[in-house]
């Protein structure tokens, strides 16, 4: 998938980021607030904005790839307007969230760690949420939805379209 | 300015305010003058980390000061020198709740001894364990404990800087801890001299980007440097050379959780609870095939039984119990047959799986132990860092040897392949991940060896749960209502109206559609 950042779009979340970088840039190991905080306000980490990072914060950029590829959390492609996390802890796998995965793909047709073309939709795998007693779960966005069935997930996703 | 007198006098007031709503709510009891939840899920639990969870409300810091928040502290400041407070945690034997049960009081000790300009206390939350969520609950329902705690530890190693380190996937916790911390800096009960006494202490929150080996302590101190997450060689101990290489002490939630109510109680009480070498309590997280999910939280060397069968109320839908797993992608699969076995540090490791940060998932007669070794075993794959060779190629092919024997195509030389990796593994790699990497293998293969033989010798997957070593099968019971024959995605099924079907094994894919839809249950796997 290509997608390019409109950099003429997004000048004013630049600025904001960028004072953000200034305020905070002289605490001790700040890279990973500072792209925390970048993925926050952009949904990924743009190329261009890691360069940004990497002149602000005087660190090679070959360093930040480093750091920012090691952690599961950072991504290099946007994520859709409603992102479906999966939880694929023990307590979640036991009580069958692979089945419950496959329908997720199914239903919007990408693969989980993928972006839905419109944009719309992305599947993100996650670690443990430590919602087990609900298991298995799915967060859409901040809302929790609990003790799932395949069955169940084509009418909650149709509650985001 | 807050002061021990202002404490005290805020403490009676809050109470009462305090006392006035649990009343009126009234899920609450009193027993020894202290309140408790109701109910007998919580009756046989003895609660001390999570004393104040569900009953106050954590967005409240009055509350917390109601049930003595903040008076250890406020002492332990006026009253005691450093070494005093470090002689009280080694007599409490108060071992780390993050899994490996170092004692908190040698850390502090050793962090202690050490002079320099600047020493920290971490406080890691970065629990990492799936099917594991007690440090959540505490971080989310009483965050003051934990503070208290990490205040306490810096008086008493000398450091004026905290820092928490909490996973990005718990955002109601980040919210929560965000919360306490300015309550307290605004009652003068973190930052600069606390309560008059001259002490600084400021906690800073350090958010993870979902990397498991985070928890690991050395990979967690790489991590808020800044840099890629990778466990050091561990050539001083982080007491020594931690954080910016300087004197640190980390402790896990649980651990700081404890460490106020052990000042207000004392250790003789403290060491009453529990067994001798594992005093006082432990969280776990009960869940899986049981039919009171939830945490408990019970004194050491309480029987896995009794946790399993009068807590949680024994297994879903009651089916057999085969296994319980502790101790998360580094412990292992206890049998049945042992469930007799206190929980405690020493009792766990001798049976081949260990405490850990307190994941227990239970597992009944439907769960193949070779596809639970073969999950953890993924998870390990995905979340090794890659620093060692054993732990980053061995897992890896670990878990291929696995895929290979769940999917029908394993030989008994497999096995003894497992094996070996496992030897190698264990004792090539740096840190506790890779180090345990293949207990998950290692314990069920030693409890369970019957039916990885079955896996690979007779191609059968004896839990029913391996897809590619089953067959859909149809039985006399069936109604010839034709329901399967028409959702088959391959129409591999034949039959005429009110008669028998028969499903053609070579054409079935295995999806089950048929076994979930036949109005009967004529379909079984088999």
């Amino acid at each position: 998938m290509e997608f390019k950042f409109n950099l003429e779009e997004n000048k004013e979340k630049i600025q904001e980021f960028r004072d953000f970088i200034k305020e905070n840039r002289d605490k001790q190991g700040v890279l990973m607030p500072v792209l925390q905080e970048a993925q926050v306000k952009f949904g990924y980490l743009p190329n261009e904005i890691l360069e940004i990072v990497s002149k602000d914060l005087n660190i090679p950029l070959s360093e930040i790839y480093g750091v920012a590829t090691f952690y599961s959390q950072f991504t290099f492609i946007p994520k859709g307007e409603n992102n479906i996390s999966v939880c694929l802890g023990t307590a979640c796998y036991v009580k069958g969230a692979e089945k419950v995965l496959a329908e997720i793909e199914n239903v919007l047709g990408i693969k989980c760690g993928g972006t839905t073309p419109d944009l719309k939709f992305s599947i993100t795998p996650t670690r443990c949420i430590g919602a087990c007693g609900l298991a298995p779960v799915i967060n859409i966005n901040d809302d929790t939805h609990g003790k799932l069935k395949p069955e169940d997930i084509k009418a909650i996703i149709e509650k985001y379209r | 300015m807050m002061t021990l007198e202002k404490l005290q006098e805020l403490k009676e007031k809050s109470r009462l305010v305090l006392e006035e709503r649990l009343k009126e709510e009234d899920n609450t009891e009193v027993k020894d003058g202290n309140f408790i939840l109701k109910g007998d899920y919580y009756r046989k639990q003895t609660r001390i980390a999570l004393r104040n969870c569900e009953i106050i409300r954590p967005e409240s810091i009055d509350e917390y000061i109601a049930l003595d928040g903040y008076t250890s502290l406020g002492r332990i400041l006026t009253e005691m020198k450093p070494e005093d407070v470090i002689n009280t945690m080694v007599e409490s034997n108060l071992r780390g709740r993050g899994g490996a049960g170092f004692p908190a009081g040698r850390k502090w000790a050793e962090a202690f001894k050490y002079d320099s300009d600047k020493k920290y206390v971490i406080c890691n939350a970065d629990e990492g364990d799936p099917g594991a969520f007690m440090d959540r609950s505490i971080l989310e329902g009483d965050p003051h404990s934990v503070l208290e705690g990490m205040a306490i530890a810096g008086y008493a190693i000398g450091a004026d800087q905290g820092f928490i380190y909490v996973r990005a996937e718990y955002p109601l916790a980040v919210k929560r801890l965000k919360q306490a911390i300015e309550q307290a800096k605004e009652y003068g009960l973190l930052g600069n001299n606390i309560l008059g006494t001259g002490f600084n202490f400021d906690i800073e929150l350090r958010l993870g980007a979902g990397a498991f080996v985070c928890g690991e302590g050395t990979a967690l101190m790489e991590s808020i440097e800044g840099k890629r997450g990778m466990p050091r060689t561990k050539i001083y101990r982080t007491a020594q050379k931690g954080l910016w290489q300087k004197p640190t002490v980390i402790n896990n939630v649980e651990t700081l959780a404890n460490v106020p109510v052990i000042f207000q109680r004392g250790t003789e009480w403290f060491r009453g609870i529990g067994t001798e070498k594992s005093p006082g309590t432990k969280v776990f997280a009960l869940v899986g095939k049981v039919k009171n999910a939830g945490l408990v939280e019970v004194p050491m060397g309480m029987p896995l039984r009794e946790i399993v069968f009068d807590i949680g109320g024994g297994v879903a839908d009651d089916k057999a119990i085969k296994a319980v797993q502790t101790g998360g992608p580094s412990g292992g699969c206890i049998p049945a047959d042992l469930l007799d076995t206190p929980v405690d540090f020493e009792s766990l490791a001798k049976i081949g799986s260990i405490m850990g940060s307190g994941g227990m998932v239970v597992m009944d007669e439907t769960d193949c132990m070779v596809d639970i070794a073969r999950f953890f075993l993924d998870f390990t794959v995905e979340e090794s860092c890659g620093k060692c060779v054993p732990c980053r190629e061995g897992t890896k092919r670990m878990l291929e040897l696995l895929e290979k024997i769940t999917s029908g195509e394993g030989t008994e030389e497999d096995i003894a392949r497992m094996e070996s990796l496992a030897d190698t593994i264990s004792s090539a790699s740096l840190c506790g991940l890779g180090q345990t990497a293949a207990n998950p293998v290692t314990s069920t293969l030693h409890y369970f060896r019957e039916e990885y033989e079955a896996h690979v010798n007779e191609k059968k997957c004896p839990a029913g749960a391996c897809q590619a070593l089953l067959e859909f099968y149809i039985t006399d019971k069936c109604i010839g209502c034709t329901k399967c024959a028409r959702n088959c995605p391959t129409s591999c099924i034949d039959g005429k109206l009110k008669e028998r079907h028969v499903i053609d094994t070579d054409r079935c894919i295995k999806c089950g559609n048929c076994a979930s839809v036949c109005p009967v249950g004529a379909v079984i796997k088999r």
